[in-house]
C-alpha cells in the first residue's frame, strides 16, 4: 500500500512539474475554478434572491433597467437582478454539465472497457450499438426525447431529465477511445502474467486495466463536461430547461423570447453567453492539456524549420525507437 | 475484406440505424398522452361519440399498437405520408418539403465557406506550426468551439441589425413573400449574410483544427522528407503531397458533422427567424405539435443517415487504402 502511495505521489509530482509550465493549462484551470467558485458561493455573491423583483420608489417593477441604475448588470424583463440570476444560473448549468459529464464518462468507460477487454461478440455488439448511435443526429434526438418525456408526466424534473438524456446519449467518443486503449493494454505482459497466475476478469480489470486508463478517462471527462454544458445551454435555449431554476441557457431563452435584443438590453443577453464561453473554454483548455501531458504525440514535422531539421528528426526517431 | 463487402456492411449499418430511428420515432410519439383525434379536429369542435370512433378507426387507432399500428405507420411513412400537423392543419410532408430548399441553401452556403476557409487556414497553421499565426488560429478555433451557436447568432444579429443595417430576420422582406425566387434574389442574399456568417464561424474552427492536426501528421511522414529532399519548394510539397492526403479526415468529418450541422440549422434559424426546417422544428417543439416534430425528426435523421452512407462510398473511392482493405 505504502509503495503504491509513493508511486502515486511521484506521478502527481511529475504531472505537476509539466503542468506548471503550461500556460494554456493554467488559464483553463483558472477559468474553471472561478466558475466553480461562482456556483458554490452564489448566495454570498448575489445581492438579491433569484426570484425577487426590484421595484422603484413608486413600487413599480424596474424592468430592463440598464446597469448602474441599481446594480452591476441591470435587470431582466421581470425586474430581477441579472447578476443574481447569473450567479444562481452557474449552479444549474455547472450541476447539469458535471453530472451529465460524469454519467456519460461512466457509461462510455464501462462500454469501452467491456468491449475492449472481452472482445468477441460482446465487442461486436457494443461497437455496432456505438456506430448506430454515432450516426443519429444527437441534438435533434435529445430534443425529441426531452420533449416527449416531459409530456409523459413520469415525475422527472426537467433538470434531471436533461442530465439523463445528455449523459446516456453522449458517450460514443469516450467508448471508442477507451476501447482502443484497453485493446492495446490487454496484450501487455502484466495482464498475461496476472491471467497466468489465475486472476479473474474482475480482478484484472480493477487492478490492472482501470488504473492504466484512468488518466485518459480523467482528461476525457473534463472535455465531455464542456460539451455537456454547451449541449445543456442549447436545449435550455430552445425552452427545454427548468423555468423555475434558470440555467444560463434558460436565461438566454428568456432574453430572446422577451425581445431583449430589439430593446438593446445587452446586459441581459451578453453575460450568460460569456459565462458559458468562460466555463466551456476553461474545460476545453484544461482537457486538451491533460490529454497532451498524459498522451504525448508528435512534436515536430519535416517542413518546420530549415537548419538542423534532419538531425533533429533522426534524433527523435531514434529516441522513440522507430 | 473487399471493397464490396465493406460497402455492404455500411449499407447494412445504415439500414439498422434507419430502423432504430423509425422505432424510436414511433414509440416516443405513440406513448405521448393526449388524443390524436381530438387534436386533429381541433379544440372546441363538438362531435359525437360515433364520429370520434369512426375517425379513430380511420386513423387505425382502434388496432393494437404492435404490430398493427406500427406496421401501418411505417408503411405510411414509406409512402411519404408523415401525418397531419396539429397547428398548421396541413400534411406534415407537404410542410417539410416547402421549407427544405431554404435550409439547404443556408447549410450549403455555410458549409462551403467554412470548409474552404478551414482547410486553407488549417493547412497554413500546420505548416507554420508554433509561429504566431498558428497560435492565433488555434486560439480562434478553441474560442469558436466554446461559443454556443445560438448565442453567437444573437450577438451577430444585434451587431448586424444595429450598426450594419442588415435585416433582423426572416427569409425575405414581408413585401417580397410569394414572389418568384430569382426576382427577389438580392433580398434573399441580404437575409442570408448573418446566418451564413454565424454558420461559418461556428464550423470553421473545427475544420481548421482537424485539418491542422491532419497536416501535422502528414508532414511528419517520410515521403514528405523525400519530396523535400528532391528539391521541391515548401509550396510544392504542400500542394502536391500534403494537401490531398491531409484532406481525407475532412471528408469523414463533413459526414460526421452532418448531424451537428442539422442542429446548427435549428439554432441559427430560430435566432434569425429564417423560414426553414430548423425554425419549423423549434416551432413544433414550442407549440407541442407532435406530428410535425415527429415528421421533422424523421426527415432530419434519415437525411443524415443516408448522407453518412454516401460519404462512406466517396471515402472508399478517395482513399486507396480502404479500396483494398
Amino acid at each position: 500500500m505504502s509503495e503504491r502511495w509513493i508511486l502515486l505521489k511521484r506521478n502527481l509530482a511529475e504531472f505537476w512539474r509539466v503542468f506548471r509550465r503550461n500556460r494554456m493549462g493554467k488559464i483553463g484551470a483558472f477559468l474553471l475554478i472561478t466558475s466553480l467558485a461562482m456556483a458554490i458561493f452564489a448566495p454570498m455573491l448575489a445581492p438579491y434572491r433569484p426570484t425577487e423583483t426590484i421595484r422603484d420608489a413608486n413600487g413599480r417593477g424596474l424592468t430592463f433597467a440598464p446597469p448602474s441604475v441599481h446594480g452591476p448588470l441591470g435587470t431582466d424583463d421581470a425586474g430581477r437582478d441579472v447578476w443574481t440570476q447569473l450567479a444562481y444560473g452557474a449552479r444549474v448549468s455547472m450541476a447539469i454539465g458535471f453530472l451529465a459529464g460524469f454519467l456519460s464518462m461512466a457509461v462510455g468507460s464501462l462500454i469501452g472497457i467491456a468491449a475492449g477487454y472481452f472482445g468477441g461478440w460482446i465487442d461486436t455488439l457494443l461497437m455496432r450499438i456505438t456506430d448506430v448511435l454515432l450516426v443519429i443526429p444527437d441534438i435533434p434526438l435529445m430534443i425529441v426525447l426531452v420533449a416527449a418525456l416531459r409530456n409523459l408526466d413520469i415525475g422527472f424534473s426537467p433538470i434531471f431529465l436533461l442530465i439523463l438524456v445528455i449523459g446516456l446519449l453522449y458517450w460514443t467518443s469516450t467508448a471508442r477511445l477507451i476501447r482502443s486503449q484497453v485493446l492495446s493494454l490487454k496484450e501487455r505482459q502484466f495482464v498475461a502474467r496476472a491471467r497466468a497466475i489465475g486472476a479473474g476478469h474482475g480482478h484484472i480489470i480493477r487492478k490492472h486495466i482501470l488504473p492504466q486508463v484512468m488518466p485518459l478517462i480523467v482528461a476525457n471527462t473534463v472535455l465531455i463536461i464542456s460539451v455537456a454544458i454547451l449541449l445543456e445551454s442549447g436545449l435550455a435555449f430552445l425552452g427545454l430547461g427548468d423555468p423555475t431554476q434558470p440555467s444560463w441557457g434558460t436565461m438566454l431563452n428568456f432574453a430572446f423570447a422577451r425581445n431583449a435584443i430589439t430593446r438593446g438590453a445587452w446586459w441581459f443577453y451578453l453575460p450568460p453567453g460569456l459565462a458559458i464561453v468562460w466555463v466551456t473554454l476553461g474545460c476545453t483548455l484544461l482537457g486538451n492539456v491533460l490529454e497532451e501531458i498524459l498522451n504525448p504525440r508528435l512534436t515536430s514535422h519535416h517542413l518546420e524549420s530549415e537548419a538542423g531539421m534532419v538531425a533533429r528528426a533522426s534524433v527523435e526517431s531514434a529516441a522513440s525507437g522507430t | 475484406m473487399s471493397r464490396r463487402d465493406y460497402l455492404l456492411r455500411k449499407v447494412l449499418l445504415a439500414l439498422i440505424t434507419l430502423s432504430v430511428v423509425v422505432t424510436i420515432d414511433f414509440v416516443l410519439f405513440r406513448v405521448l398522452p393526449g388524443d390524436p383525434v381530438r387534436a386533429v379536429i381541433g379544440r372546441g369542435v363538438r362531435i359525437s361519440k360515433e364520429q370520434q370512433d369512426a375517425l379513430r378507426a380511420q386513423f387505425g387507432l382502434d388496432q393494437p399498437v404492435f404490430p398493427d399500428q406500427f406496421v401501418a405507420t411505417v408503411g405510411q411513412w414509406l409512402q411519404g405520408n408523415l401525418g397531419f400537423s396539429w397547428t398548421l392543419r396541413r400534411p406534415v410532408g407537404e410542410i417539410l418539403m416547402s421549407k427544405l430548399g431554404n435550409t439547404l441553401l443556408l447549410i450549403s452556403a455555410g458549409q462551403v465557406l467554412s470548409i474552404i476557409l478551414g482547410v486553407g487556414l488549417g493547412l497554413f497553421a500546420g505548416w507554420k506550426r508554433k509561429t504566431r499565426i498558428d497560435v492565433a488560429s488555434l486560439t480562434f478555433s478553441l474560442v469558436a468551439w466554446s461559443v454556443p451557436t445560438f448565442w453567437l447568432g444573437i450577438i451577430l444579429l444585434a451587431i448586424g441589425s444595429t450598426w450594419l443595417g442588415l435585416p433582423t430576420g426572416g427569409f425575405v422582406e414581408p413585401k417580397n413573400i410569394g414572389k418568384p425566387f430569382f426576382e427577389v434574389l438580392p433580398d434573399v442574399l441580404r437575409h442570408l449574410i448573418l446566418p451564413t456568417l454565424t454558420y461559418t464561424v461556428v464550423y470553421l474552427g473545427e475544420y481548421m483544427l482537424i485539418m491542422r492536426s491532419s497536416v501535422l501528421e502528414v508532414l511528419g511522414e517520410d515521403y514528405i522528407l523525400t519530396a523535400k529532399a528532391k528539391g521541391l519548394s515548401h509550396w510544392q510539397v504542400l500542394r502536391r503531397h500534403a494537401l490531398k492526403n491531409a484532406m481525407l479526415p475532412i471528408v469523414t468529418l463533413i459526414a460526421l458533422n452532418l448531424g451537428f450541422t442539422v442542429a446548427g440549422a435549428i439554432y441559427i434559424e430560430t435566432v434569425f427567424s429564417y423560414d426553414g426546417l430548423g425554425q419549423l422544428f423549434q416551432q413544433a417543439l414550442d407549440k407541442k405539435d407532435f406530428p410535425l416534430l415527429q415528421g421533422a425528426f424523421l426527415l432530419l435523421a434519415v437525411t443524415v443517415i443516408l448522407a453518412n452512407m454516401l460519404a462512406d462510398f466517396i471515402y472508399t473511392t478517395l482513399d486507396p487504402r480502404v479500396r483494398q482493405v
